[in-house]
């Protein structure tokens, strides 16, 4: 009896410690590709900054105040570095509005692709990956061509008269917005459209049924169906939205930074690296708080709905 | 009950639906009236593509029809939208709401119809109640049985008080004991609402079993209308006859004897007494059905004469299939006994008597 529960007990032992040789590989993948880099960059914003960029292997916490605080050239004192708060917090408002923004467009879109007949479906979707083709940087200078003040844009309202001088959208938060509206639109409608044609659409057949308006039907019925895959959609949106570069550096013009360009700022003209790995750091905190809120929320929501 | 002839509770005027356009158009409903009294169990019954669904969905308002108006007492709802209908639709996949429970799946309708909360919460314990599924209100609808799927389905349908509830093919997933077992229970809803029931099915023994009245439909046109005693015993067409339980076809000489009673000289020669259908045009020879239970096999002369090809033994009867003389084929069904065999072997010569009343003259 003791002698088999120990030759079990060896097998056990001998299983689990080939389990760990198997995944092995994977393990120092993912420790070395995805943790390594970022154990870099917390280490260095914790040292000093050299004079020609670089760092200095010297602890400060310096960087870590200049997050948010600007400390005075004459007297020391600390204040709150408006600028940075302001970065932030038109990152945070650019990275939302933007999710809305592609929801709002992308929810339609994907339902009209869902209501397609299966061939056409195929087709639609083909059509909607095709931005993907083309270069970021050439998309976001399409977008500048439309919208800046000899663009098509007011070049039309100019000519029917609706307006007597262009309006300046370039160079704005709304010019930002507008393009990655328009680069992240995909990344919106593709997990909404997957979830939209797993749908069973008898289910709308039976709302209308039960005296349900168009509107209760997508609101009882569709969208609580569908909700995975806005939740999916609005992370591939808000993400990359947050941390967008090309877009606000092209349409943005100078004045209209978002986070990216500000660490970018640090790395190049700025010489702080300590200072540029800390937003980076302090960046990644913000996005995992909101999703971890906005995932848990909308969980909640989805057992109280029953 | 339905002897009464209560008021129409739904009319079907010169209906026509029409799918696709110019060549490949193709009519799924071909100029359909019909009427469906109040408080009836009515059945639509046809083979798959037959039109009964699309007549179904035209009333429940999925669809809408290319010509003709539908009447729901009275009233044409036939270009209103599902939800300002007053009928509700027991679905064939039950279409029950994955996301709800049980007990918000059957007060979704009412809560749509802006009931107070208490008044909702009344009903669907009533509705719970009346299809014995009070212990499971709390489940989600992936958590429950097919069996009890289809009472879910059936009480969310039942709680608005529909005056009409269209049924689609709602026993078709079931298994064979418990599709019998809903049969009398739908029966019994019907009778403890009140609410008249439109069944679609093509299953024509749940049709004879549960309705009121039948109409047999075939190719986007309806046959016949009637009891199931018509339907089965006085057959007005080929397809009616063909399609509902088994029969024997054999082509007759008629002379009409007046008050609905013709005679039909068989090509035995001998002559039977027989009904015809409505709307029968005497043009000489016509087809006569003889059901197989309604014919008596003897061993010495009878109204028609022929071999025993084949006996096939069903446990409660035994059908005797008969090459007759004049080249037909003819089937006999007789009871079985207990200890006695059916009397007839392959080979054997027989007669073949028609019984009164047992002939059915077709109008086509």
């Amino acid at each position: 009896m003791a002698r088999a529960e120990e030759v079990a007990r060896e097998a056990e032992r001998r299983d689990i410690r080939t389990r760990w040789l198997l995944s092995a590989p994977a393990l120092v993948i993912i420790f070395v590709a995805a943790t390594g880099p970022l154990l870099i960059v917390l280490v260095y914003s914790l040292l000093t900054p050299g004079p020609y960029g670089d760092v200095k292997w010297q602890f400060s916490s310096e960087a870590w105040v200049s997050v948010f605080m600007e400390r005075d050239i004459f007297d020391d004192t600390l204040s709150l570095a408006a600028a940075h708060v302001t970065i932030f917090w038109r990152s945070i408002k650019l990275a939302i509005v933007t999710t809305i923004a592609t929801l709002a467009l992308g929810f339609p879109t994907a339902y009209f692709m869902a209501t397609r007949s299966e061939k056409t479906r195929d087709l639609w979707l083909f059509l909607i990956t095709i931005p993907f083709w083309t270069n970021l940087l050439i998309r976001t200078f399409a977008v500048l061509q439309i919208i800046r003040n000899e663009g098509i844009i007011n070049m039309a309202l100019l000519k029917l008269g609706i307006i007597s001088a262009p309006i300046q959208i370039l160079y704005s938060d709304t010019a930002i917005l507008v393009g990655m509206a328009y680069v992240y639109l995909p990344l919106m409608v593709l997990p909404v459209y997957a979830s939209m044609e797993k749908l069973d659409f008898r289910l709308v057949e039976a709302g209308y049924d039960l005296y349900a308006t168009r509107f209760q039907v997508l609101r009882r019925i569709i969208f609580p169906l569908v909700k995975p895959g806005v939740i999916a959609g609005s992370i591939l949106v808000f993400i990359p939205a947050i941390g967008a570069y090309v877009t606000p550096s092209v349409l943005g013009g100078g004045k209209n930074m978002m986070l990216s360009n500000l660490i970018e700022l640090q790395f190049g003209q700025g010489r702080n690296w300590p200072l540029g790995s800390a937003l980076s750091i302090a960046v990644m905190i913000i996005v995992m708080v909101a999703l971890l809120a906005y995932v848990r929320n909308a969980g909640r929501s989805e057992v109280r709905h029953g | 009950m339905p002897e009464q002839p209560g008021r129409n509770a739904i009319e079907v005027r010169g209906v026509r639906k029409v799918y696709g356009t110019g060549e490949s158009q193709v009519a799924a409903l071909d100029t359909v009236s019909v009427s469906i009294r109040e408080n009836e169990f009515f059945t639509l019954l046809g083979p798959s593509g037959c039109g009964k669904t699309t007549l179904l969905r035209l009333i429940a308002g999925f669809d809408f029809p290319s010509a003709g108006e539908i009447l729901l007492y009275g009233q044409d709802i036939a270009p209103l939208p599902p939800f300002k209908r007053p009928v509700n639709t027991v679905f064939q996949s039950y279409a029950l709401f994955p996301h709800m429970t049980v007990a918000e799946n059957i007060g979704f309708g009412l809560e749509m119809l802006g009931k107070p909360k208490a008044e909702i919460k009344a009903r669907v314990g009533e509705m719970l109640k009346l299809v014995k599924m009070e212990a499971l209100s709390g489940r989600r609808t992936s958590q429950i049985s097919g069996g009890q799927q289809q009472r879910v389905a059936l009480a969310r349908a039942l709680a608005p008080q529909p005056k009409v509830l269209l049924l689609d093919e709602p026993l078709s997933a079931l298994d064979y004991k418990l599709r019998k077992e809903m049969q009398i229970e739908l029966k019994r809803l019907q009778h403890e609402t009140g609410i008249t029931f439109i069944f679609v099915t093509h299953d024509q023994e749940e049709a004879l079993t549960m309705s009121d009245r039948i109409a047999v439909m075939s190719s986007g046109k309806i046959l016949q209308v009637g009891t199931p005693w018509d339907i089965y015993d006085k057959p007005a067409e080929r397809f009616v006859a063909d399609f509902i339980g088994e029969t024997n076809f054999l082509t007759a000489a008629i002379t009409v004897m007046g008050n609905g009673k013709v005679r039909a000289t068989l090509k035995s020669g001998a002559a039977i007494e027989a009904t015809v259908a409505e709307g029968f045009q005497p043009k000489g020879n016509a087809t006569v059905v003889v059901r197989p239970e309604h014919a008596k096999l003897t061993n010495g002369k009878g109204d028609l004469s022929g071999t025993v090809e084949n006996i096939v033994y069903f446990g409660t009867d035994t059908h005797i299939h008969v090459h007759l003389d004049s080249g037909e084929a003819f089937t006999v069904r007789q009871q079985n006994t207990r200890s006695a065999s059916c009397g007839f072997e392959k080979g054997d010569k027989v007669g073949i008597s028609v019984g009164n009343d047992a002939a059915q003259v077709l109008r086509d």
